[in-house]
């Protein structure tokens, strides 16, 4: 078979829509997953053993099972008990709330580096707590937790695909679709080539990143 | 719910299949993963280039449209692979990348000492690195294998997209025909999870036989001590011999 680059050409559009579409996926996700994956991380912390047992337990047991499973899981069993979502919006939850348990086992780590001393400052400071959180701990955990949740970052971005299995026109979807129309495989090659464009400058970006904060 | 015989005839085997991809991409995953991460600390450049470009491209890939790209691509080069080892292909490849990380960095984390014992020895690179920096890498490298290998079986729930018949092939085919959507999901998602266990709690045994390795009595050690002393009084006795003369 030979490489024809008019089909390129054809799919360079469509293309496009997915590119713009997986960019979405991994923004809105990647902020779904930092911002729940703290509540995790704090809720998992707590003194309360009803806060911190179920969120351990749920946290362990999406941590465990496969994202793809996850996503038929709220794209065809979650419409039967409350609202019925696009392909999209069910892909970003899903690829946020998987994520979501990663970087909390990130927080976790960072807030454990923070020395104790520092909480036993903030108590003897009688700070309340979320002031200790806010400008105590959280501050000293960032920068630990940079690099790490950077390469989670990049990590979602290789597992954005999985959206198009639910039938989101992601990078993926586009070439998928593409493909079984023309009967050609030039879409997926390109695709492939593009993830690699993506995430090459991405790590090389989180190790540059890493050696100037974590020290 | 399910009817027993759609369980029989679709989701044990599905059961046994995803365990079959686990194991076989976890076994060519580990010769890939030990491959690379050695070439990627090479003597010579050309070697140390290419396990880069390898890691680089193989770790910047997404799984998922390598598998499409081996399933359907590949077909029209030339090159016909049957889906489950299209999968295991795209799996082994990925994680393999995946590991060498682990692999270069457990023996780049050996103390550099001892690495220059084994040279002071004379003791070939070969050597060095199964009697010397193996033995005390490969307990550090033990807990984020596991780790992996969780990752990649929850990662064989793609191989269902290219027609691998596994466990959630069978769900999705179950769906398909009956709407049951909740027990079927349900049931898959605790599969994987207790299959998940069963290979964190299998990688906790080998886990402790790794660290009880380094712990143990010299003269229980048959392998490096043994050959080490050995060694040594091979050196002695050829030093000792050039100061008598």
């Amino acid at each position: 078979m030979n490489w024809d680059w008019q089909v390129v050409d054809d799919f360079m559009p469509r293309f496009w829509d997915g590119v713009l579409v997986t960019l979405q996926a991994l923004a809105i996700g990647t902020l779904i997953a930092f911002a729940l994956g703290l509540v995790w991380a704090m809720a998992q912390r707590s003194t309360l053993v009803w806060v911190r047992w179920p969120v351990i337990a749920f946290t362990e047991f999406i941590r465990n099972t496969p994202l793809l499973v996850q996503l038929f899981f709220l794209f065809y069993v979650v419409p039967n008990f409350g609202p019925s979502m696009s392909p999209l919006t069910t892909g970003i939850i899903g690829l946020g709330l998987h994520y979501s348990t990663y970087t909390a086992e990130v927080y976790r780590a960072g807030i454990d580096g923070v020395p104790v001393g520092q909480w036993e400052a903030a108590t003897a400071l009688n700070l309340p707590k979320g002031r200790t959180w806010r400008a105590v701990i959280l501050p000293q955990a960032i920068r630990r937790v940079v690099p790490p949740l950077g390469n989670y970052v990049v990590a979602m971005l290789k597992d954005s695909p999985m959206i198009a299995t639910i039938g989101a026109f992601d990078m993926l979807g586009e070439a998928q679709a593409f493909s079984n129309e023309t009967f050609t495989t030039e879409a997926i090659t390109v695709v492939g080539v593009a993830f690699i464009v993506i995430a090459y400058p991405a790590s090389l970006l989180i190790r540059a990143l890493e050696r100037r904060l974590v020290r | 719910m399910m009817s027993s015989e759609f369980f029989t005839t679709w989701f044990l085997p599905g059961i046994w299949i995803t365990i079959q991809v686990t194991l076989y991409s976890a076994a060519l995953g580990a010769v890939i993963a030990f491959g690379i991460g050695l070439a990627r600390d090479s003597r010579f450049w050309i070697v140390r280039f290419l396990a880069g470009v390898y890691f680089e491209i193989f770790r910047g890939m997404s799984a998922l449209v390598l598998m499409f790209w081996m399933f359907f691509a590949l077909p029209f080069f030339g090159w016909q692979l049957v889906p489950m080892w299209a999968g295991v292909s795209a799996l082994g490849l990925t994680y393999g990348a995946y590991g060498s990380e682990i692999v270069r960095g457990s023996l780049a984390a050996v103390a550099p000492a001892q690495k220059e014992a084994g040279i002071a020895l004379n003791f070939t690179r070969w050597q060095r690195l199964r009697l010397i920096e193996m033995p005390q890498a490969w307990p550090e490298m033990v807990p984020p294998f596991n780790n992996l290998l969780v990752e990649l079986l929850k990662g064989t729930a793609l191989v269902s997209v290219i027609t691998v018949a596994d466990m959630t092939f069978a769900g999705n085919l179950l769906r398909l025909g009956t709407n049951e959507t909740t027990p079927i999901y349900t049931l898959l998602l605790v599969l994987y999870f207790v299959l998940a266990f069963l290979i964190t709690r299998g990688m906790r045994l080998v886990e402790r036989k790794a660290k009880a390795g380094i712990g143990q009595q010299p003269e229980k050690r048959g392998g490096i001590t043994a050959k080490l002393s050995a060694r040594g009084e091979a050196l002695q006795a050829s030093t000792g011999s050039a100061g008598g003369k």
